[in-house]
């Protein structure tokens, strides 16, 4: 399991392929990657300032993926998540899952976004053409994370 | 006894700190009582600290809840809600 935490920008290609390289048992890898958008609520962004909380922020993020891990069938995952000063089309956060099959895939690599965005203590500065903002935490982004039954239900059908 | 306070994003430039070392009088024994006591000071620290909706916290690096217990050495952190991803 890799969690990285860092102001370099990543290759999300040759990191998603590093899960599997030397692996053989993996059939699935499911990934995603979040980028800065040049507009948010309703304004131009120029820049985007990812500050965190060094020490819970790797804490929160192995509790999200040990969750997932109990869940579904993981072989091996890996979590990027860039800080410092941004632009739009930069990359932000990069989650990939490996696993057996697509479906465990498929819903952990979510999830794990899901319980990323409510529970890692990340927080996102943005200078727009209205002045600089913080950005506000977004309800529809809770009610994912909520949408994930509370009891683990491991579903191996794929 | 005493804490060690962090303070993050938005609420950090509220309050003007990112953190200090606090000795708590004998009745800040919770999470509550510790904001209140930080509210007391007035100013930013009433208004950065008041809307709980707007509030989350930690001890020890871990999201807490205003009922949790604190102990000498702890690290508490208060923030806004997180926006990462």
């Amino acid at each position: 399991m890799k969690v990285s935490i860092q102001r370099d920008e990543f290759d999300a290609g040759a990191e998603a392929r590093a899960l599997s390289r030397d692996t053989p048992a993996v059939g699935a890898v499911a990934s995603f990657v979040g980028l800065v958008r040049d507009r948010n609520d309703g304004a131009s962004v120029y820049t985007m300032t990812l500050e965190h909380y060094p020490g819970m922020t790797e804490k929160a993020i192995a509790q999200i993926v040990d969750e997932a891990k109990g869940r579904w069938e993981i072989i091996d995952c890996s979590v990027i998540h860039r800080i410092g000063e941004l632009r739009p089309t930069d990359q932000i956060v990069f989650v990939a899952v490996a696993s057996s099959h697509r479906r465990d895939a498929f819903a952990a690599c979510e999830f794990i976004m899901d319980y990323l965005k409510s529970r890692a203590p990340f927080w996102k500065k943005e200078a727009t053409g209205e002045g600089a903002r913080w950005v506000d935490a977004r309800a529809s982004d809770d009610a994912a994370a909520a949408r994930w039954a509370p009891t683990p239900t491991k579903d191996r059908a794929a | 006894m005493k804490v060690r306070l962090l303070f993050f994003a938005s609420l950090r430039e509220q309050v003007g700190s990112a953190g200090e070392e606090i000795e708590l009088p004998a009745e800040v024994t919770t999470l509550a009582g510790l904001r209140v006591h930080l509210m007391a000071r007035g100013g930013a620290w009433g208004s950065a600290l008041g809307d709980e909706r707007r509030l989350r916290t930690a001890v020890n690096q871990e999201l807490a809840t205003s009922g949790a217990t604190l102990r000498g050495g702890d690290e508490v952190a208060f923030f806004p809600p997180v926006t990462g991803g």
